[in-house]
């Protein structure tokens, strides 16, 4: 059985959702021996533990936490895009994959035959050691790979991880909603619509299970 | 899959409908209820859980995944921007996004439910009466064959099914304030009060006041009020959630095929539904239709024999149908010959982006509530629009902004990384303060644009693509260039803070969402040299085919096409019930 690979995480990212995902998966879940209460190892679906450090890191300098607050390693950006590429997204069951293969470009987009899970596992061997470079260099380093299919999807996929409703595994504890005062969806704006012109009208954000009750499934988690 | 053999023949019906979105349940409906005949629809995708639309307000996996869309691994288009070009697949979504299942992108859809105008039903007569031999030689605009006025009393009724909310602004002739004073004349007013208006709706028609220009708010079959219609359908009123285009409307205040008509034709004995059917080719001989063939999801094929066939799916697929049917004679570009795949438009769009320094609290809205300026729609066009022949209109949208998406919206050249610290700090400044003025525009038909069948890609079966040969053309970017000066002149008056944005002369892409508007390839039309189907959408080879759909349009209005769509499609039942079936045979 293959060994299972883990992610170490801040305990301020634990949020209810994934909490409950960690212990559904993950008999005996616990904090790391010996080591700080602020750090969390949670169970990895695609990435490898040098990979989730590498994409951790990757994540972190294009959405940094700093004054503005939270930021990509806050809101564990890295369990997002796990199991994205572990789902059926990560396979392409989703996109046209029958050849020939063209040039990918403007107009046409991605014509390439790697699927995610394949773009980011080449990807990330042109990043080994990323994670322990000063940050001037790991600046440059993404610099030098920002035209690639690789960086394209890593960048999207951050703000997806930042911003997406917390069951994906990401925004957690809803710091990338509070960052930008996204309420989240709230199904009871009827009188407000038309009011508060110009005036920042801002609900506490909740999670879509904290809205509806309902316990929903993520489409990476559907049976296929 | 012409060798069928191993095909299951089913129990014949009357009449198949291929495809329960909009206008295949608006036909289904008209029929089970006018007629005893048997009505099956056959429906390639599956049953929605209407009812659990609030389990999916989730900004991944609807609006970025596509989770009601149609799977382009199964099935998708190959573009080239002409005939001279090698045609590459579309991969993934999109510039379009059609949906799947029962419903279809009915489901899914904005709710904008507007009417054409009368010049748009004439617009070849309408261009050669005004501009004559100077028209371009190949402008392949074309007659609908039907008027505004033939197409009112539909109008209505599918305005009442749903429950648009608007303001009329010309009623039975008379120009009414608050209402769109260019619209043909209505006979009713609208059946619900218009939307409430946001911020930027409000701020978009204050400054088209202070210009002269006649702001108002489009029509929306997302309810402004709780509603009953004629059918005894109650619905509630919208509450703005912002999670509308690419969603099921959570509470059903959004018009949906599966909240109007699917609960009217279920209780009717003599309609059925089936769903997982993937209709692959229309059977016919000696010039009539004997049935369809389709493929469940498990790979068996089944022959459904039918006295009439009614094709009513997205746009592409009725067109892709009658190519892999052997419907009708392809068009040739060269030549002009040839009407089947011709007339392929989209349509154009313009976003000029505009800033302000307050918050817009744009997370609030849904996908109708726009806030239309109509003044240069068609034929009127403002000074220094040479070279334009039809303008289209100028709008806000409120939909409702969702983070993923909109994070990072920004003017121009702010920052010059679009990712790390710099970057973070001034998305964040940004955030809910960006907006923009847009520009929908009528698609004009061209003679080089059209649809074919792709020679190398193919579909989950084996069967080809179809293929786009679609390019924007100069007066695309003149429209956006005109637009953007209007825009900027809103703007202008608004005090919002303009960047350097140019209008788009980029060639044209399938990657970047425009509409889920494509039209054209089985236009309907006054001749059978011009179109593939007659007036009241009956195909001119084969009487007992009809093709129902925006696949008729000749070209595209700016308006959205759903409404129209519907309106069609009854006045093609009316057609197919009150005078076909009564003599079957050629109508014209």
């Amino acid at each position: 059985m293959k060994r299972r690979e883990f992610v170490v995480i801040p305990m301020a990212a634990l949020s209810v959702p994934l909490a409950q995902m960690l212990a559904a998966e993950t008999p005996g879940l616990r904090l790391i021996p010996g080591r700080s209460r602020e750090q969390l190892r949670v169970p990895l679906r695609f990435f490898t533990a040098a990979e989730a450090k590498i994409v951790t890191a990757a994540c972190e300098r294009i959405l940094p936490a700093d004054a503005n607050g939270a930021g990509a390693t806050d809101a564990a950006v890295t369990i997002y895009i796990d199991r994205q590429l572990a789902g059926p997204y990560g396979r392409d069951k989703y996109r046209y994959t029958k050849g020939p293969f063209g040039e990918s470009g403007p107009e046409h987009g991605y014509q390439g035959a790697a699927n995610p899970q394949q773009v980011y596992r080449a990807g990330l061997r042109t990043l080994t050691g990323f994670a322990e470079l000063p940050v001037e260099e790991q600046i440059a380093k993404l610099t030098s790979i920002e035209k690639t299919q690789f960086f394209a999807l890593l960048r999207a996929h951050t703000i997806e991880g930042m911003f997406c409703d917390p069951m994906h595994g990401g925004n957690a504890n809803l710091v990338g909603w509070k960052l930008v005062g996204f309420p989240g969806p709230q199904m009871n704006y009827r009188d407000h619509v038309d009011a508060h012109h110009g005036r920042a009208w801002r609900p506490k954000p909740a999670s879509l299970e904290q809205i509806t009750g309902h316990k929903p499934t993520p489409w990476e988690d559907e049976r296929e | 899959m012409s060798a069928n053999s191993q095909a299951t023949t089913l129990k014949a019906v009357d009449i198949a409908i291929v495809g329960g979105g909009w206008t295949g349940l608006t036909m289904a409906n008209e029929l089970t209820a006018r007629t005893s005949l048997s009505v099956l629809v056959l429906e390639r995708g599956a049953m929605p859980e209407a009812t659990k639309y609030a389990y999916g307000m989730d900004e991944i996996d609807y609006s970025v995944r596509f989770k009601m869309m149609q799977n382009t691994a199964e099935e998708t288009i190959t573009h080239r921007h002409s005939a001279r070009d090698g045609a590459q697949p579309m991969r993934q979504y999109g510039s379009f996004l059609p949906g799947t299942g029962v419903g279809g992108a009915g489901e899914h859809w904005a709710g904008l439910a507007y009417r054409f105008n009368p010049d748009q039903f004439t617009l070849r007569t309408h261009l050669v009466e005004k501009h004559g031999a100077r028209l371009p030689r190949d402008l392949a605009v074309q007659d609908w064959g039907v008027t505004y006025n033939d197409l009112e009393p539909h109008y209505w009724r599918a305005e009442q099914m749903m429950g648009v909310g608007g303001k009329a602004g010309n009623l039975r002739g008379a120009i009414v304030p608050g209402g769109n004073p260019f619209e043909g004349p209505r006979q009713h007013e609208y059946p619900l009060p218009p939307l409430k208006r946001s911020y930027i709706a409000a701020l978009v028609a204050q400054g088209a006041k202070e210009l002269g220009l006649h702001a108002y708010p489009a029509p929306s079959a997302l309810l402004s009020e709780a509603y009953k219609n004629p059918d005894g359908i109650a619905r509630p009123a919208c509450v703005y959630c912002g999670f509308c285009e690419r969603f099921g409307c959570m509470i059903g205040a959004k018009a949906q095929p599966t909240n109007t008509l699917l609960p009217l034709v279920r209780r009717r004995p003599t309609f059925d539904l089936r769903t997982d059917a993937w209709v692959r080719r229309i059977r016919h001989k000696n010039g009539r239709v004997t049935g369809v063939e389709y493929t469940d999801h498990t790979g068996r094929e089944f022959f459904q024999p039918a006295t009439t066939v009614v094709l009513s799916t997205y746009t592409l697929n009725n067109v892709r149908l009658l190519y892999l049917s052997k419907i009708g004679v392809p068009h040739d570009p060269a030549t002009g010959k040839g009407t089947l795949g011709k007339n392929l438009t989209h349509q154009v769009h313009g976003r000029t982006p505009v800033f302000f320094d307050k918050p817009l609290n744009l997370y609030m809205g849904n996908g109708a509530l726009v806030t239309r300026i109509p003044d240069y729609d068609g034929s009127n066009l403002p000074p220094g629009a040479d070279g334009v022949l039809r303008l289209g209109a100028i709008s806000s949208l409120s939909r409702g902004d969702r983070p993923s998406a909109y994070f990072g919206t920004m003017p121009l050249g702010t920052t010059k990384s679009n990712w790390g610290a710099e970057w973070k700090a001034a998305a964040v400044t940004w955030y809910d303060r960006g907006a923009a003025v847009l520009f929908t525009g009528e698609h004009l038909a061209w003679r080089q644009n059209f649809m074919d069948l792709d020679p190398t890609y193919t579909d989950k079966f084996g069967d080809p693509l179809l293929r786009f040969t679609l390019d924007w053309t100069e007066h695309e970017f003149r429209q956006r260039e005109v637009a953007d000066k209007i825009a900027r002149d809103i703007a202008r008056v608004m005090n919002a803070k303009l960047d350097d944005t140019k209008p788009s002369r980029a060639k044209y892409s399938v990657v970047n969402y425009l509409s889920t508007h494509i039209q054209g390839g089985a236009v309907m039309g006054e001749s059978r040299a011009t179109s593939v189907v007659n007036r009241y959408l009956q195909h001119w080879d084969l009487p007992d085919l009809f093709v129902v759909g925006a696949s008729a349009f000749p070209q595209n209005p700016s308006q959205n096409p759903t409404l129209t769509a519907v309106a069609l499609a009854t006045w093609a039942a009316d057609a197919l019930i009150s005078k076909y079936l009564k003599a079957p045979g050629k109508l014209i």
